[in-house]
């Protein structure tokens, strides 16, 4: 795992390009900073500069290489590299409050803004007029949208909201697309139409983060009830719900058929495996912080910290994971979501982490899922090693 | 203050209550859930079977309901106390991930009202349950919309 520092500000969110040589981060303000790999270090190379109010969403699409960013400012802008610099289009959202997460459909056609205004606002580009236009979906959302996913199919959109469900919508949209083939989710698709509702119904906390395994298949949401669920939409619609015992999870991540990561405000990434039964069960947090040496500490440090801190303990403030405050957003870095080896986590430390499954890691993942099968012996191994 | 006669009268008036899109919580009458037994409870109690108590008391938790639950949180309060604090570790163990946070919201809800005894009982059932559910129990207490 590597760690880097870009500024002492929190990073709101950020976005890879295709080839991860690239970063736009947003170091919490206005402005969206790129960053190029150039060896070891990371070189500011761009600035937008157009919100006029914080940046909330910053999605970055691999293959037509255009970035769209969302802001607390209520519009959202579509940037493309024209000659070195990046140009801005404004994208009229028609939403009365700030927008909260921005994400481009799988096809790069359309993307999705989740608003405060208690709407989503899907945008496609219309080429007659030569603009996007954007429709909402409104009903029947009753809070703000704090996180978007898109399913693999470039229709279904999963919305994790203030309202504590996360919900399954159909962004169909006909002048771009044509008509989509059923899905476990449901097979007539309108736009706007709900085709699956989860949460609420008593306990739960606000959906935080919503992510679609790489089939599409599955859907996982973390909410701030410290919770971690999963549902098959193959399998019926009961939710197989994970009630950890850490701080409330920020986002969450498929990175492979049975297995999601995913970081909070406990500041470190955990792991966690669904098997084919649907039950969702904790592995391991994959930040194994180094044993703490308790040194010995010499006569003139016991003076300096009487005089400094009226203590002589050897007082260590800072957390022993990597990052030192809540991880906010984990992306894949190297693989897709049906097999990632790396992903990468940003937080409001300012830093960025690369996590790599180092391969003997990926193989128990991969031996817990064949013995789960049955076709080895019936010994499970549950000890990952590092 | 409104300008032809500087009355600030309309500072009394509560806008969230005319705004057309108020988030009603969803209001689930838990008319049928009935509050622990108490006999059964009380019999557990003096018969020394205190496991039993604990979880014939942590059953049919009444949400919501208003006197139901102040009846309740006395019942749960005299369960706790009966225990001894060696004993206090082995019961948190028996009881289920549900159970855990079921406890903890109980606790809280009993700090809230403290009498002459009952925090320093309740710390300790506090540390305990922490340790078996861990910061994220106390997190569903707090994040909870059903109160117990």
């Amino acid at each position: 795992m590597s760690l880097h520092q870009f500024l002492l500000e929190p990073i709101t969110c950020h976005a890879w390009n295709r080839d991860r040589t690239q970063i736009a981060i947003s170091p919490n303000n206005h402005e969206v900073h790129i960053y190029q790999k150039s060896g070891n270090q990371w070189v500011k190379s761009h600035e937008l500069k157009e919100h006029n109010g914080h940046i909330t969403g910053i999605d970055w699409a691999p293959k037509s290489d255009r970035i769209v960013t969302c802001g607390a400012d209520r519009n959202a802008y579509v940037w493309s590299l024209k000659d070195g610099v990046w140009k801005p289009t404004l994208v009229i959202l028609r939403i009365n409050r700030a927008a909260t997460f921005v994400k481009w459909s799988p096809l790069e056609n359309k993307f999705a803004v989740g608003s405060g205004a208690r709407l989503i606002s899907v945008c496609y580009f219309e080429s007659d007029n030569d603009w996007w236009v954007s429709k909402h979906i409104k009903k029947p959302i009753r809070s703000t949208v704090l996180s978007l996913d898109w399913h693999p199919n470039n229709v279904l959109l999963a919305a994790g909201s203030c309202d504590f469900k996360c919900r399954v919508f159909s962004a169909y949209i006909k002048e771009v697309e044509e008509k989509p083939g059923p899905t476990p989710w449901g097979s007539k698709m309108p736009f706007g139409a709900v085709l699956a509702e989860f949460g609420g119904a008593g306990g739960g906390g606000w959906v935080h983060s919503v992510s679609f395994s790489s089939s599409g298949n599955r859907l996982a949401w973390v909410s701030h009830d410290s919770t971690v669920t999963v549902v098959d939409g193959t399998k019926g619609s009961t939710p197989s719900q994970l009630k950890t015992e850490f701080l409330p999870l920020l986002s969450v991540l498929f990175i492979s058929e049975n297995s999601v990561v995913a970081a909070g405000h406990d500041c470190c990434p955990m792991l966690f495996r669904c098997d084919d039964g649907g039950s969702l069960t904790f592995v391991s947090k994959l930040d194994l912080p180094k044993a703490s040496i308790t040194r010995n500490i010499s006569a003139m440090e016991r003076f300096r910290n009487m005089d400094k801190r009226a203590t002589t303990e050897d007082r260590n403030t800072a957390l022993e994971t990597l990052h030192q405050n809540s991880i906010t957003q984990v992306s894949i870095y190297e693989g897709d979501q049906s097999d990632c080896r790396k992903f990468c986590t940003t937080g409001i430390d300012g830093a960025m982490t690369i996590w790599d499954f180092k391969q003997n890691v990926i193989n128990d993942i991969h031996w817990n899922e064949m013995l789960t099968r049955g076709q080895h012996g019936p010994q499970l191994k549950t000890r990952l090693s590092q | 203050m409104s300008k032809n006669n500087d009355s600030n009268q309309f500072r009394k008036v509560d806008v969230d209550e005319y705004d057309e899109n108020k988030f009603v919580d969803d209001e689930d009458n838990g008319e049928s859930q009935v509050g622990p037994d108490e006999a059964e409870v009380d019999s557990l109690i003096r018969q020394g079977n205190l496991m039993e108590a604990l979880q014939a008391v942590l059953k049919n938790p009444p949400i919501n309901t208003k006197n139901q639950n102040d009846r309740a949180e006395a019942l749960m309060l005299k369960v706790l106390s009966a225990f001894k604090s060696s004993d206090i570790e082995k019961a948190v163990q028996s009881l289920d991930k549900n159970g855990v946070d079921l406890l903890m919201k109980y606790i809280y809800k009993g700090f809230e009202k403290p009498s002459e005894n009952s925090s320093a009982t309740l710390l300790q059932w506090h540390e305990k349950a922490l340790s078996a559910g861990g910061v994220g129990s106390i997190v569903r207490v707090l994040t909870a919309r059903k109160t117990v």
